[in-house]
């Protein structure tokens, strides 16, 4: 049902799929994402859609090997089947035509943050983009991120290509030369921690911000509330409600925390399965 | 085949129990608890049936089951007869005989009521279901010649499925729509193992496609696709999705990390099989003392799944008495023998914890019972002065579910709760062609009762379209 048609290796632990799925690709709009189980006794885990194909059927999901879920699909190939797949889930961005906006994509972010531009930048935004990686070999998909931007900055943070630090760093850069301010949005997608000093950075020079929170979920439709985060005063779910919010009202040190709830177990998970593979 | 009893001796007969697995070994386990009626326990049972003429029995069942006919069958030692009795009128019998709660339905009216010892009619369903699966008797379906009309259902759970079946024997195509990647519903993914084997459940829904019903799971209604497009693609439309979403208790500290929905903990130890971690992928925290907090069946689903899972002490936290609680007598009763912990009258304020977000412990205030509210129970209220602190490193709060806002369609009225509103003898929304039943129609409920909507909406959908 849910066959692998391609797969890309960009580096080490990071990988690109093309996968047959009818319904998602019919109806995804950035933004969305979608639950995945490699096999039958398998976890639900959420995938963010980085590219569709409509006429083709295909979607194309991009992950990093973070553990037990991760590594399985990665050893799948060409002409395997998921087990599951479902969605597309969580609310659509809010996209129209802002004037300047910043996008930032870290890591996997990269990915996600495609889509996203691509409707900006369809929208008649003038799009800025940033994507960061530890390394050279991290960054993928740049291609893609350029065809729909205005201007692409590179970050690495050794150093090994474009400029040497952090996305933030050259966010904070293009903030501080924005004099006429009219940086009307920022939308960032990565690690949680890049996505809390993007908020801490942009709330000082109150422009809005958007991040794509990467909440622990099982079913993903509303019924379980596991990745449940306060955003202001309430209690949102991140699978119905999101997975987009307001970065300057997220409660980052609780959400922070609360993906560190199976840490123990995802490392027993994650060395059995390591041993049994050899 | 077995004699009737003359009457004198079936008033005198003491209601056969079934064996139960010893609570000592099986909080060890995740297998079924009751171990089931042998034929001869079944015969001995069936026989002390009175055969009322005005069968009261039938008029607690909201799915009107034909109790006399069905325990004559038994003691005619025609089970597979017994099984197609059940049939006609409830197509889940291995499920209601297990989860049904029959001391307020079917026994609730057995004339026996007044001596103490109703007719066991739950457990003799079960062991008439039981039969017909472990000897592969199958569901007389008596197909009626195609209509060629469609009609979609959203949900699978106890509703979906009924409403499936009875509509595919009335010549419908029938297409089930269902979110997760399993079917079943609330069976599969909320009732543990040990309440309602999984394997049963896949058994009524194999029956079930048999019949021609094509599931198709993995498919959101309102994100894969609307419940408008579905309506204009389909003759007719049968919503039964459930009240899935959870409840919290709105408290302070409900956000750390060891805090639980019944519904996540539950989901993850069922449907995903956490239980059988590392087999299975999906981890869940063991506490070593754990707060359940609610009275009804979800919370001692909760408690007992929270001590097989290996706790230390599992307490359940609930603001009335065992009198109001809302579960089935024997989930509360196993859940004692089993050495949970009740805290009667008891109400949480608060869930403290350390700065990494693990539970350290729950605030709780004292209750007394008050005036009568709107449902008719004693109203609990707070002992002022009486808070106190409760150790624990893991909190669930089972405190009921509520409507998921995601399945809506143009002019389909819901409540100002956001459970869709429908016609009570037709189950029809307001919305030409589209019917709804089960919980999103009535509110957290149970499975007869989801089942005995499910029946009106076919019958009224075989009527119309
Ligand atoms: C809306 C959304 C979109 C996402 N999009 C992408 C993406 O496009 N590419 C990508 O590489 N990753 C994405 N993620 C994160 C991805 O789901 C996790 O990396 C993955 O679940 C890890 O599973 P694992 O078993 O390999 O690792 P584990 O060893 O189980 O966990 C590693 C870490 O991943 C997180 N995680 C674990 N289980 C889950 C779960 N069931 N749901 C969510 N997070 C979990 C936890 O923070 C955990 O500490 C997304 C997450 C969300 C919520
Ligand atoms: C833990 C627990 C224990 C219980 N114990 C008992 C008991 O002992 N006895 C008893 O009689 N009752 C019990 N109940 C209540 C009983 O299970 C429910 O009343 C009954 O299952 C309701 O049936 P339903 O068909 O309306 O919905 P559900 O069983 O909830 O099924 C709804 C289905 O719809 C699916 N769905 C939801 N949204 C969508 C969507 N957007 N698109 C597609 N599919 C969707 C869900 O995934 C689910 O499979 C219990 C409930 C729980 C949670």
């Amino acid at each position: 049902m849910y066959k692998i048609e391609s797969k890309i290796k960009y580096a080490e632990g990071l990988y690109g799929i093309w996968v047959d799925a009818q319904y998602v690709a019919e109806k995804v709009e950035p933004g969305q994402f979608v639950m995945v189980m490699t096999h039958e006794k398998g976890e639900r885990i959420p995938l963010t859609i980085a590219d569709y194909d409509r006429s083709g059927k295909k979607i194309f999901l991009v992950f990093l090997v973070a553990g037990k879920s991760t590594a399985q699909l990665a050893d799948m190939n060409e002409g395997d089947e998921l087990f599951s797949l479902v969605g597309p889930l969580g609310k659509q961005s809010e996209i129209e035509n802002y004037g300047r906006v910043v996008c930032v994509g870290g890591g996997t972010g990269i990915a996600a943050i495609h889509p996203i531009a691509r409707s900006l930048k369809e929208a008649g935004n003038e799009v800025i983009s940033i994507i960061g990686a530890k390394n050279k070999g991290l960054i993928f998909m740049e291609e893609d991120i350029r065809k729909v931007s205005d201007k692409v900055i590179v970050t690495t943070d050794d150093g090994s290509y474009g400029r040497k630090g952090f996305v933030t760093d050259a966010l904070k850069d293009l903030l501080d030369n924005d004099e006429e301010e009219d940086i009307a949005r920022v939308w960032a997608v990565g690690p949680a921690i890049m996505m809390k000093n993007v908020a801490l950075l942009t709330r000082g020079y109150n422009v809005k911000t958007i991040v794509s929170l990467n909440a622990i979920m099982v079913d993903a439709t509303g019924m379980c509330g596991t990745c449940r985060v306060t955003v202001g005063e309430e209690t949102k779910l991140t699978c119905v409600d999101g997975p987009e919010f307001d970065g300057h009202l997220v409660d980052w040190s609780e959400f922070m925390n609360r993906l560190m709830r199976y840490k123990p177990q995802e490392k027993i998970a994650m060395d059995l399965y390591m041993k049994r593979r050899q | 085949m077995a004699e009737p009893i003359p009457p004198k001796e079936r008033y005198r007969r003491e209601p056969r129990e079934m064996k139960e697995q010893d609570p000592k070994e099986r909080i060890h386990n995740f297998n079924e608890v009751p171990l089931g009626f042998s034929t001869e326990d079944a015969i001995y049972e069936a026989q002390r049936c009175l055969e009322c003429k005005t069968a009261p029995c039938v008029k607690g069942c909201p799915a009107e089951v034909k109790i006399p006919e069905f325990i004559d069958l038994i003691v005619k030692e025609d089970f597979a007869g017994a099984y197609q009795k059940i049939l006609e009128t409830n197509s889940l019998p291995a499920v209601c005989g297990r989860v049904c709660p029959q001391e307020t339905q079917c026994q609730g009216n057995c004339v026996f009521n007044r001596t103490g010892k109703p007719i066991n009619i739950g457990k003799l369903e079960r062991f008439v279901a039981d039969y017909a699966r472990n000897n592969d008797i199958r569901p007389q379906a008596i197909v009626a010649p195609k209509k060629n009309k469609k009609i979609a259902i959203v949900g699978s759970g106890p509703a979906g499925l009924t409403c499936a079946s009875d509509l595919v024997k009335a010549g419908y195509d029938v297409t089930i729509f269902e979110a997760l990647h399993r079917a079943g519903g609330v069976l599969v993914y909320g009732i543990p193992e040990f309440r309602l084997p999984k394997n049963i459940i896949d058994h009524e829904i194999e029956g079930i496609k048999a019949m021609g019903v094509n599931i198709v799971t993995d498919f959101v209604v309102g994100e894969t696709k609307s419940l408008d497009e579905i309506a204009d693609e389909f003759d007719g439309v049968f919503v039964a999705n459930g009240a899935g979403s959870p409840k919290f208790m709105g408290i302070p500290g409900e956000n750390l990390n060891d805090v639980y929905s019944a519904n996540e903990f539950l989901t993850r130890s069922n449907l995903m099989k956490a239980y059988l971690f590392p087999e299975y992928d999906t981890p869940i925290k063991i506490g070593k003392k754990v707060a359940v907090i609610g009275g009804g069946n979800v919370t001692m689903d909760s408690a007992r799944t929270a001590l097989r899972l290996g706790a230390e002490e599992v307490h359940v936290v609930y603001r009335r008495t065992k009198a109001e609680s809302p579960a089935r007598v024997e989930e509360v009763e196993h859940a004692e023998e089993e050495g949970v912990i009740f805290d009667w009258l008891t109400l949480p304020v608060r869930v403290l914890g350390d700065e990494k977000g693990n539970v350290t412990g729950m605030e709780c205030i004292r209750m007394e019972l008050g005036e009568p509210d709107a449902s008719g129970r004693r109203r609990p209220v707070p002992i002022e002065g009486s808070n106190f602190v409760m150790e624990c490193d893991q909190v669930i709060d089972a405190i009921g579910t509520q409507a998921n806002p995601l399945v809506k369609a143009d002019g389909m009225e819901k409540n100002e709760r956001g459970y869709i509103l429908v016609d009570e003898v037709s189950k029809a929304t307001t919305r030409k062609g589209i019917f709804a039943g089960g919980d999103i129609a009535r509110g957290s409920a149970t499975v007869i009762l989801a089942i005995g909507d499910a029946k009106k909406a076919a019958q009224a959908i075989s009527a119309t379209i």
